[in-house]
């Protein structure tokens, strides 16, 4: 199945495995994307053992937060925009506010600027509690379709 | 404690608890107070673009993250438990097919709370990097100190 194909099966029947099954890491990593009825998603990281970065307390690898934060605006870029390629990572920063638990993890993102070759993605993390985020990111991401 | 002892203890500690470091398969090459380097063996798993057989720009960022941390360990000389305040990272080029990826890390400023970290990522030459990072880490952040309890402690 192609991009097109994944795309429309996400929007039109809220099905995005297939949109997921395009990006082995996002598989590998367990993320899901629940569709929201305004045609964007919300993206999960089910909580498995070894997503953990340290046992004592149990928390999250730190790079696990930002892997999926980086998966879900590239997920939400090829959900929302009509790429038929994966953009390109230009660069990704992320804060870390507060130590991620050993539980699901949540990700919104918003296309804050598109233009006609580059996208600027934000992107915010939480768990239990949506106004606590345990993470905020922003990534540039070059379009493929502009090469 | 002589340093190398202390520092293959990290090492051990590194490669046995830290779950998601095992799960990706990281291996420390070298650490020290100047340097250290970590390799993940590449994986079909880690691909974020299929068609152009890219790695996925979350295991870079792992990568750099894991080896920032064991790195700054290693400037310490013991475990403590830090927690990342930020990290930035520019992916300069893609990254070449089948190929495993090798990050270094160096702390480039501590002081008494904060470690500035910077790192970069290669394939077969550090010459040219698929990515390079900046990171902050604060020190001694609280909760539970990790690493393994001493043999024979209670």
């Amino acid at each position: 199945m192609n991009f097109d194909q994944a795309r429309r099966l996400a929007r039109e029947q809220g099905d995005a495995s297939e949109l997921l099954a395009l990006v082995p890491y996002a598989a590998y990593l367990g993320l899901r994307m629940e569709m929201g009825a305004d045609g964007t998603a919300l993206l999960r990281l089910p909580f498995k053992p070894s997503l953990i970065g340290n046992p004592r307390k149990p928390a999250l690898h730190g790079g696990v937060v930002a892997a999926f934060m980086e998966g879900a605006a590239l997920l939400h870029l090829l959900l929302v925009l009509d790429e038929r390629r994966v953009p390109k990572s230009i660069d990704f920063s992320i804060d870390y506010l507060r130590s991620a638990q050993a539980q699901d993890t949540l990700a919104s993102c918003a296309v804050e600027r598109l233009g006609r070759r580059v996208a600027q993605v934000q992107i915010r993390c939480w768990q239990a509690e949506p106004q606590k985020p345990v993470a905020l990111a922003r990534a540039h991401f070059l379009l493929a379709s502009d090469e | 404690m002589p340093e190398t002892a202390a520092v293959q203890k990290l090492i051990d500690h590194f490669h046995h608890d830290i779950p998601h470091a095992r799960e990706l398969g990281m291996e420390v090459i070298s650490a020290s107070a100047e340097r250290t380097e970590v390799r993940l063996p590449f994986r079909p798993e880690f691909l974020g673009d299929t068609e152009r057989q890219l790695i996925h720009p979350g295991v870079v960022t792992t990568l750099i993250d894991s080896t920032c941390g064991v790195g700054l360990m290693a400037r310490l000389g013991r475990p403590v438990t830090i927690a990342t305040l930020d990290l930035r990272v520019d992916y300069l080029r893609p990254s070449r097919p089948g190929i495993g990826l090798i990050c270094s890390a160096e702390c480039y400023r501590l002081t008494g709370q904060i470690a500035f970290m910077r790192a970069s990522v290669w394939q077969d030459d550090p010459a040219t990097p698929v990515a390079a990072s900046v990171s902050t880490f604060m020190l001694n952040s609280g909760g539970p100190q990790i690493g393994r309890p001493p043999e024979g402690a209670p």
